[in-house]
């Protein structure tokens, strides 16, 4: 009998690869300094090149720099939600045991940058449309996901089992995940004050390129800070995870928890 | 140069975000590498970073 391994068997494999939290580890201490330093350069580099380099529109004049900020996050807001869908697949389909982990550390980041996404197309809107807030396609999608994410972040630990909070909230990471093509495509299928995109991947941008360059300077700087955060958060969530096991395994545990208190760990003890 | 309020409105939030996220992601990862190195340590094992015993134990506890 020759079973030969399934799509879904090598994939499997694949991923689980790096379930070892030792290799991931070793991993992500590899990739921090490759992330950080490149985030921490380009962003700058971009920011300031959109602040003080960039030209102004003919139209909105200089309130156009806050799009080196704004796009950059509502990429990073979209782009972080489909990570943890990813995470979410990974996660209900494999068993994944770091995607669980991945999920708990993206959702408030994601969040985060939500928020700024959100409040920067207001400090943007307001010189512009006049007004702080519409209830316009495009930015009422935008805040459903940034509701999406605090669901995500209040169900991931909502239960006393993390198990069945990594189960929900991966849940709900799917099934929000329709929310992004919505934002993709509300400036397309409605009538919206918010602009359509100017940037996409089948036609050539409608934008200068002395404002195109920064702003993708910036955006892959934001990206990169981004991930460099995420695998930080990461690599702690899977120290905390290991001090958690150290302390409630049966073996030397009291001499364990003396050296904690000594140390003022206590507060991770289970 | 009227607009220039929420131009530095906009790019000081995106700025103190920056420094929050970051910060605390540090912050964190340094306090819980010394917290394992104790343990690891009072266990009789090599400290970590993820090249000892942390690789064998699996996520799960």
């Amino acid at each position: 009998m020759n079973a030969s391994p399934t799509f879904m068997d090598r994939a499997g494999a694949l991923f689980h690869r790096y379930a070892n939290p030792g290799r991931f580890l070793k991993l992500g201490a590899a990739l921090q300094p490759w992330l950080t330093w490149p985030a921490i350069v380009l962003t700058l580099c971009g920011l300031g090149w959109g602040l003080f380099f960039s030209p102004a529109d003919w139209q909105q004049g200089d309130s156009v720099r806050i799009m080196y900020v704004h796009v950059p996050c509502a990429w990073l807001a979209s782009s972080g939600y489909a990570a943890l869908a990813v995470c979410a697949v990974l996660s209900l389909v494999w068993r994944h045991p770091l995607a669980d982990l991945a999920a708990v550390e993206i959702g408030p980041v994601g969040a985060c940058v939500t928020a700024t996404c959100l409040a920067t197309g207001s400090l943007w809107g307001k010189p512009m449309w006049g007004t702080w807030w519409v209830w316009d396609a495009r930015l009422t999608s935008v805040l459903v996901l940034f509701f999406l994410y605090l669901g995500h972040i209040a169900l991931i630990r909502a239960f006393d089992d993390p198990q069945r909070g990594y189960r929900a909230a991966a849940i709900l990471a799917l099934a929000g995940a329709v929310d992004l093509p919505i934002i993709k495509f509300s400036v397309q299928w409605w009538n919206t004050l918010h602009q359509p995109d100017s940037i996409t991947l089948t036609g050539a941008p409608t934008m200068s390129h002395a404002m195109l360059w920064p702003l993708l300077v910036s955006t892959l700087g934001f990206t990169l800070g981004f991930a460099a955060i995420v695998v930080a958060r990461l690599r702690a969530g899977v120290m905390e995870h290991r001090i958690r096991s150290l302390l409630t395994s049966p073996r030397r545990g009291t001499s364990v928890n003396a050296t904690l208190a000594e140390s003022g760990a206590q507060e991770l003890a289970v | 140069m009227t607009h220039l309020p929420y131009i530095l409105a906009a790019y000081g939030l995106a700025g103190a975000l920056a420094l929050y996220l970051s910060i605390g992601a540090a912050l964190r990862l340094r306090r819980d590498r010394a917290r394992l190195a104790t343990l690891e340590a009072a266990r009789g094992r090599q400290p970590v970073d993820g090249q000892t015993e942390t690789g064998r134990a699996g996520v799960s506890a």
